[in-house]
């Protein structure tokens, strides 16, 4: 008997140690949540591969002390555009050869699939998202905002603003409404005299502000009236309007959108499997899973050639994907190289600022 | 004859060496006793301890991948304009960056003194083994920022892993193209003053956290029993509670739409839209922090209080003291070393208080600790280090000053 169960127990340990899970870790959430049921399970049902999420705030700290430390638990991260640059240009990612990328459905080479610049040397584009704000429509009966103008118009609409506490993509949307074209901004924003205008924009409604740090927090904020408007991550509002009926619009004027990357950190324990992964995920049909569990756009033109339905059955998503057409009428791509070289620098302004009354 | 007045123990030695022996035993086993003790005070406190502090003068971001760069600094003084072999030495190091992947390192530490640096170095890298002498004007030619003083200025205080340049940074100073401290801009000062802010903030909270408590833990120590004892749980029951719960049942509370601003605009003391603000700003990080940090001002209180004898009272009665003059001669004195300790209690761990501020605190209830954090997600570890390290002494010059005037050997910590 005791012969027995030492056995089985070595065994359970060999089982173990040989089944190589992928460790995804993402930002947790409605986002999280769209990437374990669009790429995760689908891909453990495929490859018989045990998948594990991993939430995390923004994954580029961990991975980063992680690699450091030299004790590397994630297999995959999802990294915002600039991080994904910035980690692999310290060495913190493995290089990803683009010839694991399998071609579109369509038969195009996954490089022509490929939007521009969603592939790089180490990551590749799970979507396209964007920082948009949102109103509650119960607190606007007249005249509702439009712009991003409006966002700053506290006499037209007079309430709280939720604003993420950080530099990146406030300073740009704060230029943006006050009249700079987008072309222009990070031109502007290279300048003194342009960060002072961006200041000088937040300080007509510093008083009015809640600032949020998690991307689950605008629609919260938002739910309990504590802000009539805030600005959000563009996919969280819309599961809260579409799954969940909140009365929540978003306005796109003003929108700064940029890729989701998937990379491996330097030292991944499962590396083979995890680069399986990304290539399983940023298939023409695993962009189309993820994009039908949240609004954010597919980065490969073949995963747009079918309507793409959300997963209550009848919601079309294309009209609340950043990359629709009429979204971008007034939009920005995030200067990745911009906030690479400068987020020490305008975030040490923006705590400053934010820390004098 | 003097050994024969020795006294001998029963096998013949001398009773003193004996002794000795004997003790010397004790004493290693005691040591061993208290070993795994040591080591863990070693492994989890001193030793991490010493790597931060190491870590706020140590930086060897630049300095590990620009060998040649630091070779030529050693050798010219720091008045020496950059020349050719300055250059050589540079295109030398950037091409071996790149092939080590170690130039986003370097230019961010770089960064850290001049803004836009970084994409210099990862940008120049990318090419530089296809750079041709004669080395200066090719990277000039790539970037004419390659011949700013003030980039050769940071380049050098940076090819030393040692520096004690993020001790001026946290205290809101910076070095300039020159190589001399001057005060940053104004509008990018925050350290000083927010080192002020978290030790006012904290003795708000202290002086809050003492008035509240002191009644609390008199009724704790002279109510009866059974009585005590309930109001003991209740006391208790929050302290046992996750402080997560505890921060967002506040936020609840407190918010725009929250209990408190619902109850008021329906009694009718509050206007509809003259809610008050309670959260999100620095109201809300004392009112939370107040009422989490209530229970370590309270024990301290209760355990002293318990010990005083009613009888000194009633003594001070009976002579003639009215209930004032006996509270403040009798009373309050014995009560000092539940009041010193509990006081510093909690202003120790309101100063290095996160996660209350992060959460209640909007951007003007930001305490220092929420700027170390900052700097940790941004993996800036030496900012971290230099910040959490002038925090330490902080505390260390406010203990030694609490030793100084009530006496550290006072202390009663239950």
């Amino acid at each position: 008997m005791k012969k027995t169960l030492i056995l089985s127990t070595a065994l359970a340990g060999f089982a173990v140690a040989a089944q190589a899970d992928v460790t995804v870790m993402s930002w947790g959430g409605a986002y999280g949540a769209a990437q374990t049921e669009g790429h995760l399970k689908p891909f453990t049902t495929a490859t018989g591969i045990a998948t594990v999420m991993v939430d995390s705030d923004n994954p580029a700290t961990p991975i980063k002390a992680m690699v450091e430390a030299n004790n590397v638990t994630i297999d995959v991260a999802s990294l915002e555009y600039a991080d994904a640059i910035r980690l692999c240009d310290e060495g913190v990612l493995e290089v990803i050869d683009p010839a694991i990328l399998p071609a579109g459905s369509d038969g195009t080479p996954a490089m022509d699939d490929f939007l521009p610049g969603a592939v790089t040397e180490c990551g590749v584009s799970t979507d396209i998202w964007a920082t948009i704000y949102a109103y509650d429509t119960t607190k606007f009966t007249g005249e509702a905002p439009t712009t991003a103008a409006d966002f700053f118009d506290t006499t037209k609409f007079p309430g709280k603003r939720g604003v993420r506490k950080g530099a990146k993509a406030v300073l740009e949307f704060a230029l943006m409404a006050d009249g700079v074209p987008a072309a222009e901004v990070y031109a502007t924003l290279a300048t003194p005299e342009g960060v002072d205008r961006a200041f000088a924009k937040l300080d007509t409604i510093k008083a009015d502000i809640v600032w949020w740090e998690a991307g689950a927090q605008p629609p919260q904020l938002l739910a309990d009236g504590e802000v009539v408007m805030s600005t959000a991550y563009n996919g969280r509002i819309f599961n809260a309007a579409v799954a969940e009926g909140k009365p929540f619009q978003i306005v796109w004027d003003g929108q700064i959108y940029e890729n989701e990357m998937y990379a491996i950190p330097k030292g991944a324990p499962n590396k083979e499997e995890a680069l399986q992964f990304i290539a399983y995920a940023t298939s023409t049909e695993g962009l189309r899973q993820q994009a039908q569990w949240i609004s954010y756009g597919p980065a490969r033109k073949s995963s747009l050639l079918e309507p793409l339905i959300f997963n209550d059955g009848k919601t079309e998503m294309a009209t609340h994907l950043p990359t629709n057409p009429a979204n971008l009428t007034n939009a920005l791509e995030s200067g990745s190289e911009f906030w690479v070289d400068r987020d020490a620098e305008l975030n040490e302004r923006f705590n400053a600022w934010l820390a004098t009354n | 004859m003097a050994d024969a007045a020795l006294l001998k123990t029963s096998d013949g030695r001398p009773l003193a060496e004996a002794l000795v022996q004997a003790q010397a035993r004790a004493r290693r086993r005691a040591f061993f006793l208290v070993l795994p003790l040591l080591l863990f005070v070693i492994f989890s406190f001193i030793l991490p301890i010493g790597q931060m502090l190491h870590r706020s003068v140590y930086n060897d971001g630049f300095s590990a991948s620009a060998p040649q760069l630091g070779a030529w600094f050693a050798q010219n003084p720091a008045s020496t304009p950059p020349d050719e072999a300055a250059f050589a030495a540079l295109a030398a190091d950037l091409a071996t960056m790149q092939a080590n992947r170690q130039a986003g390192e370097a230019g961010t530490r770089i960064n850290y003194v001049i803004p836009e640096t970084r994409s210099l170095f990862t940008r120049t890298a990318r090419d530089a083994k296809n750079l041709t002498p004669p080395f200066e004007a090719a990277l000039l030619a790539v970037d004419p920022k390659w011949g700013d003083p003030a980039l050769w200025q940071a380049m050098r205080a940076a090819s030393s892993a040692y520096t004690l340049d993020f001790y001026l940074v946290s205290a809101d100073f910076q070095r300039n193209a020159e190589g001399n401290i001057e005060r940053v801009d104004e509008n990018r000062q925050i350290y000083i003053a927010l080192f002020v802010k978290t030790f006012i903030l904290s003795g708000i909270i202290t002086v809050l956290c003492l008035l509240i408590a002191f009644p609390v833990a008199h009724l704790l120590a002279t109510l009866p029993m059974a009585k005590a004892n309930l109001l003991m749980i209740l006391v208790l029951l929050p302290f046992w509670t996750s402080l997560l719960v505890r921060t967002t049942s506040w936020m609840a509370i407190l918010q725009g739409e929250g209990v408190i601003n619902d109850l008021m605009v329906w009694i009718g003391v509050l206007a509809e839209d003259g809610r008050l603000r309670m959260i999100n700003n620095q109201t809300g990080t004392i009112i939370v922090m107040t009422h989490i940090l209530l229970p370590f001002m309270i024990l301290p209180l209760y355990s002293v209080m318990k010990v005083i004898p009613p009888s000194y009272a009633r003594a001070a009665r009976s002579l003639g003291a009215t209930s004032w003059t006996t509270f403040r001669r009798i009373y309050l004195p014995q009560t000092l070393p539940g009041v010193a300790a509990g006081s510093l209690l909690v202003f120790i761990l309101a100063v290095g208080y996160y996660i209350t501020p992060a959460l209640v605190g909007g951007a003007d209830g930001q305490l220092i600790s929420n700027l170390i954090d900052f700097h940790m997600d941004r993996s800036n570890w030496s900012m971290a280090a230099a910040l959490s390290a002038m925090l330490l002494v902080g505390v260390l010059i406010l203990y030694w000053l609490y030793d100084r005037l009530v006496g550290i050997d006072r202390l009663k910590l239950g």
